[in-house]
């Protein structure tokens, strides 16, 4: 039997809380028995349509109706009816959607906990600690990013990158770089040749370089000094694959000349750089060698950055600088004034200017850093190895 | 090269212990590697670079010790006087003195025993005398000595500009004493008997290597140094028959050829337990003609390797008497005659002038004359300071060291020997901009949006095989390796496709199937004649990587089958070339079916951007997968880097947001399967309607009540104006234009 609203004829506080009780009693009945959206709707117009609305009426009815001395009274009745029906109408949707969540009475405390525990809804928790859903990122070489992390250390030191083909000449590859032909010193380059190349003259006949020092000269001959450029590029020699060799590999080289470049300033440019690269502990150290395009030429080694240079690992020794607690990471030298002879005309008279060079292997570095027991893992595009740097 | 320490301590009273020596000398660049052995037995591994040929013996290395140390460095000597009285009355007795800066000047008269004593005599007084050094007296092409020792004809002088031998009869063969084995024996050298190892005990000793011949072989008492003819055979130690051409130099008897010059000598006229007489040869050969012999035939020796580089032309006839003593000392018999000693051409080491200024100007460091003198006159140099303010020196070169022939050798020098680690660190001024390479914005941003779109960065080898070369060929030229490590890397790569291929199939034979890769880097063909390098970018994905990656909310092709799924991965694999491409700038971005291959037919594409095709990409054709055994689907997209850095990455200008509500709206039609969607998008979009924002298709389905041949497809505009709130009537006679325009390429809407 639906609720209907009674005029009232007894404005007293009591009879008002009679009438107020029964419609609260019929609205929570009525919100109990709304299950879907059709239902909902059908509850929330008999209780909230402008048109014969049961709040509707009792302002005509009640609020209306009463005489003046009970309006103020009535009106706050009929305020606190308002907000209950709203309530309970908006209440009443939540629950036919998400249907355990218990019917509020309109009197219920209101407590942290209890709102807590019903926004955890019916589902209950998840299990938190279940691994998210990556979606992939890919990784960078480690090769790549050895070598772009080396090129930035110097393009903060001002040097500038400088590029050159792979397939060289031998004037570019040697013959500029102070390797006349027939010199031993090309024996220990490995180099790889390109087919057919006889008729031409020595001078113009195609290789793979065999460094990235070809560059340094193609870089002179475009631009006037002051120079500094640093070159990464791959290179090739004529070496079996194994695990620490390989016919393809990659070099960053540089170069600086200008009127004043010492000796001393090859030495505190790569202290620096290395300093910055392996981190501010490292030291350097310089060994007298020998390359072609260089005098005076040096090795430079660092302080071994596995073992800090105590050649020790705990009780075991360090193997990558053979417990020596220096590893040798790249050659450089004083620019052969036979080398600037080439580009005179450019403005690199050797009585003018000076210059110093230096090239590693960033494969090698890369391994070092790493602790990556076989070079030839860089090359093969297994996802096991490359995953690792993601 | 193994240095034995106590060998080298033999030369030099060296106080301290082999790991400090060892330190030292490496400081200096005569590096040790590797220590082992132990007491008399330590033996260090060395590395000596190719410029020092000087240091790639015992007495070389205590040279260098001597220097290091300031200490006095012995005599090496052959003969006592004793000895020497008993060879026949010749002045036999030579020795080198480690400091004897002085350049050695001989004037040779090409003489016998008595001629060459004569000369052994000029030069004794020579080097011992000042830096003044005689002109050579002109000299006749040939020369030759009609000595009762042994007649030496030089055909070449110059290629031959010294030839020293010494005559020993009446001697033993029989093994090496065992002083002398076990040394050889330290130095990884097998012992062969007396007379051999002689020679290879005298080129460990002090670096000049020299040959012993059974001189009875020697037919016609004669030797002539001459070119080798065309053809003419030698058998050479190492028992092969080798032929030789006219460019190799060879030591001949008065028949054939004995030995190759500098490089090895000849198998019929070795030394064997029946040897009486010996002919002991040392000669300074010209170092190229050693390279070029030692090269066309294949032989590497530790004397090419030294000739090669440059022995000491004053040590021919030393390291003839320190054979000889050790063949006597061992085997007994008798030295006859006197050294013979043929100097045709006489090596010419000009004294350098060095500067304080350029050693301050390069070096950096204030080193004084003081310190810069002491360094050269350790180290074997003669020096005479000359000027007072513009401080030089002059500076002679001992016969050793033909590697310093100018002022920078002798900075190195200074250098070497002060120590590197002592010269100050100091970092250059800096002045000039750093500038970056044209395209590293492009590249970089390539990089990024390939790495965020989940693909591993991948480096592979540049070499392909030929068949790979012929497979993926550009149609270009392509570089082939003329000494390749095999015929798997026998071409320079013109594609990245292969190395990506090897690559997925080597992660699919792994268990790896989800694989995404992404290689950039350079390909290698020649175009008109010339060498070009191409920068290129590879992507190659596995069909469960692709499929992985295929969003379930971005589904088009709701139908059932393999031809939905084809198509909604192949959308999967588009849309990663479609976000590398983006980052460029262009007008009109296409697709064709225009693909190489090696591509699946149906289910490749190429990108045109702006006329021009800028990638191809899709999944590989079948016959490719087979062939490669791989083990699923792959997907390739090859990227024209080229291409892409012309047109530059696409610069972001600001677009004002939409203030007025979209409409969108949906058409139903069903289109005949050779109808594109690109088609239906061009003509709706070509309807020039300023408001209509999109249009995209947002459903596909064949099957069920759609007829075979024909798909149905749910499009949908998106309509907006900058100017208002769209009116009902605008957007009907917008949606009546786009029904017309789908009707007209055949389309019949659904109701
Ligand atoms: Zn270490």
């Amino acid at each position: 039997m639906a609720y209907t609203i009674s005029k009232l004829t007894d404005y007293s506080a009591a009879a008002l809380e009679r009438a107020s009780a029964e419609l609260f009693s019929a609205l929570g009945d009525e919100a109990s028995t709304v299950k879907n959206e059709g239902d909902w709707k059908i509850f929330r117009d008999r209780w909230m349509a402008r048109k014969n609305g049961v709040l509707t009426q009792i302002n005509d009815l009640w609020l209306k109706a009463a005489p003046k001395e009970a309006k103020r009274e009535v009106g706050l009745r009929v305020n606190l009816i308002k907000e209950q029906v709203e309530q309970q109408v908006a209440d009443a949707k939540v629950r036919y959607q998400i249907p355990e969540l218990p019917i509020s009475s309109a009197t219920s405390e209101i407590s942290e906990t209890n709102l807590r525990r019903d926004a955890i809804g019916k589902a209950g928790i998840i299990d938190i600690t279940l691994p998210g859903i990556r979606r992939p990122i890919g990784a960078e070489h480690p090769v790549v990013k050895t070598t772009n992390e080396m090129v930035r250390v110097f393009q903060r030191l001002g040097y500038s990158v400088a590029e050159g083909p792979v397939v060289e000449t031998d004037y570019y590859n040697f013959e500029s770089l102070n390797f006349p032909p027939n010199h031993p010193a090309r024996d220990t380059q490995d180099t790889l040749f390109i087919a057919g190349q006889q008729a031409k003259p020595q001078r113009e006949r195609l290789l793979l370089r065999t460094h990235t020092s070809p560059v340094q000269i193609r870089t002179m001959e475009k631009m006037r000094p002051p120079l500094r450029i640093v070159i990464p590029g791959t290179v090739h020699r004529n070496d079996p694959l194994d695990a620490s060799h390989s016919p393809m590999f990659h070099q960053i080289e540089g170069l600086a000349v200008d009127t004043n470049i010492t000796f001393g300033d090859l030495k505190g440019t790569l202290d620096h750089a290395m300093k910055e690269f392996f981190g501010s502990s490292v030291k350097t150290s310089f060994r007298p060698s020998f390359f072609p395009f260089t005098e005076p030429s040096a090795e430079m080694f660092v302080s071994c950055f596995i073992c800090g240079g105590s050649g020790r690992r705990g009780t075991d020794p360090c193997r990558p600088c053979k417990q020596t607690g220096w590893i040798e990471i790249l050659g450089c030298g004083m620019v052969d004034p036979n080398v600037f002879e080439f580009v005179k005309d450019n403005g690199y008279d050797p009585r003018k200017v000076s210059g110093f060079a230096f090239g590693m292997g960033a494969d090698r570095i890369a391994l070092l850093k790493y602790g990556v027991d076989d070079i030839q893992l860089f090359f093969q595009g297994d996802v096991r190895f490359l995953r690792q740097w993601a | 090269m193994k240095i034995s320490s106590s060998w080298v301590r033999e030369f030099v009273d060296l106080s301290v212990d082999d790991r400090r020596l060892a330190e030292d000398l490496t400081a200096v660049g005569i590096a040790v590697e590797g220590i082992s052995g132990s007491g008399a037995d330590t033996v260090f591994e060395m590395e000596i670079g190719t410029n020092r040929p000087d240091a790639m013996n015992h007495y070389g290395v205590a040279r260098e010790a001597a220097a290091i140390y300031d200490l006095p460095l012995k005599e090496l000597s052959a003969f006592s006087c004793q000895l020497s009285a008993k060879a026949s009355g010749a002045k036999a007795q030579s020795s080198v003195k480690a400091s004897n800066a002085a350049q050695k000047r001989r004037s040779s008269t090409g003489g016998g025993a008595k001629k060459a004593s004569a000369a052994k005599a000029d030069s004794s007084s020579a080097s011992r005398g000042a830096a003044g050094s005689r002109a050579p007296s002109k000299q006749s092409s040939q020369r030759a000595s009609e000595d009762a020792a042994f007649p030496i004809t030089v055909e070449e002088p110059e290629l031959c500009p010294r030839f020293s031998a010494r005559v020993i009869r009446g001697t033993t063969i029989k093994p090496s004493p065992e002083k002398i084995a076990h040394r050889l024996q330290l130095l990884d050298q097998r012992p062969i008997s007396n007379a051999v190892d002689a020679t290879n005990y005298v080129l460990w000793e002090m670096g000049k290597p020299t040959h012993v011949f059974d001189m009875d072989l020697l037919e016609g008492g004669r030797l002539i140094i001459r070119r080798a003819k065309d053809g003419e055979k030698l058998k050479t130690l190492d028992g092969v028959e080798r032929t030789l051409s006219s460019e190799d130099l060879v030591v001949a008897d008065a028949k054939r050829p004995v030995g190759l010059a500098g490089v090895m000598g000849g198998f019929d006229t070795m030394i064997t337990d029946k040897t009486k007489n010996v002919l002991i040869e040392s000669a300074w050969w010209d170092p190229g003609t050693v390279r070029k012999t030692s090269r066309r035939h294949g032989i590497h020796t530790d004397a090419s390797h030294r000739f090669e580089r440059g022995a000491d032309f004053e040590s021919t006839v030393l390291s003839c008497d320190l054979v000889a003593k050790l063949i006597l000392e061992s085997g007994g018999g008798e030295l006859v005659g006197g050294a013979i000693d043929v100097v045709s051409r006489q090596m010419d080491q000009a004294p350098i002038v060095l500067r304080l200024s350029e050693v301050h100007r390069i070096l950096g460091s204030k080193l004084t004359t003081g310190e810069i003198f002491r360094i050269l006159k350790k180290l074997g140099f003669g020096v005479i300071p000359e000027g007072q303010a513009d401080a030089k020196f002059r500076v002679q070169i001992p016969s050793w060291r033909l590697d310093v022939e100018r002022e920078i050798d002798l900075i190195e020098e200074i250098a070497r020997l002060h120590g590197y680690d002592k010269f100050e660190n100091t970092l250059p001024a800096y002045r000039g901009a750093v500038v970056e390479l044209p395209h590293a914005a492009a590249d970089a941003t390539l990089r990024e949006r390939a790495l965020a779109l989940g693909y591993n960065e991948a480096v592979s080898l540049t070499f392909i095989s030929h068949a790979a070369a012929e497979s993926f060929s550009s149609g270009a030229a392509v570089l082939e390796v003329e000494n390749p490590l095999s015929e798997e890397a026998s071409v320079m790569r013109t594609s990245l496709a292969p190395g990506m291929l090897d690559m997925l199939a080597r992660n699919l034979n792994r268990d790896a199937e989800d694989v995404r890769l992404f290689e950039m880097g350079r390909v290698y063909e020649m175009r008109g004649g010339e060498r070009v390098e191409p920068a290129r970018l590879c992507l190659g994905a596995t069909l469960t990587a692709v499929k992985n990656a295929l969003p379930a909310g971005a589904v088009l092709d709701v139908s059932k089958g393999e031809h939905a799924a084809a198509a909604e991965t192949f959308r999967s694999f588009k849309g990663d070339v479609e976000n590398l491409l983006a980052a460029f700038a262009h007008n009109q971005l296409s697709f064709d079916r225009e693909t190489a291959e090696y591509f699946h037919p149906g289910r490749s594409a190429r990108a045109i951007m702006d006329g021009a095709a800028v990638a191809q990409f899709g999944q590989i054709a079948d016959d490719v997968k087979s062939e490669r055994k791989l083990r699923q689907d792959v997907f390739l997209a090859e990227i024209d880097l080229e291409q892409l850095h012309r047109r530059g990455l696409r610069q972001v200008r600001f677009a004002p947001l939409g203030k007025y509500p979209a409409v969108e709206r949906d058409f139903s039609f069903v289109f005949s399967d050779d109808m594109g969607f690109e088609a239906m998008r061009r003509a709706v979009m070509g309807l020039g309607i300023p408001e209509l924002s999109e249009f995209k298709a947002v459903e596909i389905f064949r099957g069920g009540a759609i007829p075979t041949g024909k798909y149905s497809i749910l499009l949908r505009a998106r309509l907006q104006s900058d100017e208002g709130t769209l009116r009902d009537e605008q957007i009907a006679a917008w949606s009546g234009q786009i029904v017309k325009a789908l009707q007209e390429l055949g389309g019949v809407q659904r109701v």
